[in-house]
């Protein structure tokens, strides 16, 4: 288990640094030139004083120079500074953003297993029956309709129409004055529509696959060895099924990451919601290439230790990796 | 798939799914309706009209009019095309190189297939949309911009697809037959080898138009997308929300579109899916 565990690790370096590669190329290949940005808003600015700005973020040496001082940096957290007037280090731009954006996922991701591993699991025991149909066209819905949209249609419903709901933000106006239970109700009040609308974007491919996983697991023979015992079903399901079925569903999680975070984007702008997606969004349009790099680098190392996890998770679930005769 | 025979039973068994024809006729009907859009709508797609501005779904205007008196019938009729060009040019580009990738990388393994298969893990690591959204936003808006960038960021899961594939097909007898007649390696990959790894890439790629059709709409939605006047249904959108609190009509249809387009799809893929499983038995 130790070894497998040092392997995964050690394995993250090469990764991590694959990671840098693509995001420098990815942010340097783009026509334009960052500091045109901060000139094109001052027409003031002399060829003298552009050069210096290029040269002060570094940007006068060639390229693989400026990717091997770029990754020396990373590996002590220092993401520079970024490119927008207040010039504060990337990295606390971006501390002060996740734990927004994480909390949301973490939320949406409970709801979301919460929900479908349950409408996957009776899928697959009622299958064919009304339930089962009914569930295939609610997933096929969640498959299609635009998470965006639904938001907006959601926003309408209940902030517009019925005026229940807030529709942006994470706290009302004046919500400091509040006590902590009113506080806290403000916030949940605030989330409910972002929360569930990314919840259900993610509910139908999530027991669509329980449900395949677990029909898979009660063809098995040693399923039918446990009714043949005389076991009663509720026993065989929940106790022999689903425990192998549920296998899989772990790296779905790790796997689920990279969508979240993408999915952040959008969620942030039309609620706006002050998280990583906006912080992302904000800098791409004012070209800060700084930041940029700082949270895709971020965005995918998240995934990386997600991946990572899952994997030793399954590790731990499964025997059979364990000792080491799997891979 | 050149296989009569097995097209044949493809076929009755993609045939007898009601789900995955219904898919299949609304996508037909989505291409003719784009295609003659000119002949089924009186109105221009640009046709501004700053005298019934926001006007509610009428007789004139089934589906109302936006914020600059555009029938918003209209510009979701041509918002198709664009839908439908993403999707399938967008696909094509990833199906491409994962193919070739996927090829290479199966057919010759070792250090070359490590090194490709790193470089597929890494590309899995980014989201997705951050990814295309740092790229996108540096380039001029253009529709092909962003049918391309779809496309180099979509293309990991087929090259997996198609190099698991070779790998199997590539120790068959009848590939050792063709080695031993004095086959190169290219003709064995390319006429040997690659029509018989396609039909997993099938079902692959038609979900992979439904994900490219939802990907360019919030890129537009968000207006780095396709560039107005051009409507496309993310655009649409767009002004939907500005104006949601007045004009329900502008949100409602080009998200009915977009569900209803990626719905077929998703249709079809899942039918193809099925038809080629051979576990199932109808």
């Amino acid at each position: 288990m130790i070894a497998y565990l040092l392997k995964r690790i050690l394995l993250l370096i090469p990764l991590m640094l694959g990671i840098t590669l693509i995001t420098f190329t990815v942010v340097h290949l783009a026509p334009g030139e960052p500091v045109e940005m901060q000139i094109s808003m001052n027409p003031k600015v002399t060829a003298e004083a552009r050069e210096r700005l290029k040269e002060f973020y570094g940007l006068d040496k060639p390229l693989h120079v400026q990717y091997a001082v770029w990754v020396k940096k990373l590996v002590m957290l220092d993401f520079g500074r970024s490119f927008a007037p207040d010039n504060r280090p990337v990295i606390d731009k971006i501390r002060e953003r996740i734990p927004i954006t994480l909390s949301l996922n973490v939320i949406s991701l409970l709801i979301e297993f919460g929900l479908a591993l349950p409408i996957g699991i009776l899928a697959a025991i009622r299958r064919d029956t009304l339930f089962d149909k009914g569930m295939t066209v609610f997933v096929f819905l969640g498959f299609a309709v635009p998470t965006f949209w639904l938001a907006l249609l959601l926003m309408y419903l209940f902030g517009v129409t019925l005026g229940w709901l807030p529709v942006s933000g994470l706290h009302s106006l004046g919500s400091e004055d509040y006590g902590p239970f009113l506080w806290f109700w403000d916030m949940v009040k605030h989330l409910l529509i972002p929360v569930s609308v990314a919840a259900f974007g993610s509910l139908a491919g999530l027991s669509r696959y329980m449900r395949s996983t677990m029909l898979d697991v009660i063809r098995q023979d040693y399923i039918t060895t446990a009714r043949a015992k005389g076991l009663r079903e509720r026993t065989v399901i929940l106790r022999h099924a689903l425990r192998n079925a549920l296998l899989p569903v772990i790296t779905l999680l790790g796997l689920s990451v990279p969508g979240l975070i993408g999915g952040s984007v959008i969620f942030e702008t039309i609620f706006a919601i002050p998280g990583m997606g906006q912080l992302f969004y904000g800098g791409v349009m004012a070209r800060d290439y700084p930041l940029v790099m700082g949270i895709l680098v971020i965005g995918a190392g998240l995934t990386l230790i997600g991946n990572m996890l899952a994997d030793i998770g399954y590790a731990f679930a499964d025997p059979r990796i364990r000792h080491g005769q799997g891979r | 798939m050149r296989n009569s025979f097995f097209r044949q039973v493809f076929w009755n068994r993609f045939r007898a799914n009601r789900f995955a024809m219904a898919g299949a006729l609304l996508i037909v009907a989505l291409f003719l309706v784009s295609l003659l859009a000119p002949f089924i709508t009186p109105y221009g797609p640009d046709e501004l009209d700053l005298y019934h501005v926001l006007m509610p779904p009428s007789a004139a205007h089934w589906f109302g009019t936006d914020d600059l008196g555009r029938d918003v019938l209209t510009r979701v009729i041509y918002g198709a095309r664009i839908s439908l060009k993403v999707g399938f040019v967008a696909v094509g580009i990833a199906v491409a190189i994962g193919t070739v990738i996927g090829l290479v990388s199966g057919y010759y393994s070792g250090h070359l297939d490590n090194i490709l298969m790193r470089v597929v893990d890494i590309m899995l690591c980014f989201p997705t949309f951050f990814l295309i959204l740092a790229v996108i936003a540096f380039l001029e808006q253009s529709i092909w911009y962003i049918m391309i960038i779809i496309g180099l960021t979509g293309w990991m899961g087929v090259a997996r697809l198609v190099r698991a594939e070779v790998l199997s097909l590539r120790e068959r007898d009848y590939v050792m037959a063709v080695r031993a007649l004095g086959a190169c390696d290219a003709r064995i990959i390319f006429r040997h080898i690659l029509p018989n790894a396609l039909s997993p890439v099938l079902v692959s790629a038609t979900l992979g138009v439904a994900g490219a059709i939802l990907t360019e709409s919030a890129l537009s939605f968000l207006g780095i997308g396709v560039p107005p006047p051009t409507p496309s249904w993310g655009n649409i959108l767009t002004a939907g929300k500005e104006y949601i609190e007045f004009a329900w009509w502008l949100t409602l249809y080009p998200g009915l579109a977009i569900t209803v387009t990626v719905l077929a799809y998703y249709l079809v893929g899942e039918g193809i899916r099925d038809a080629l499983d051979p576990r199932l038995q109808r």
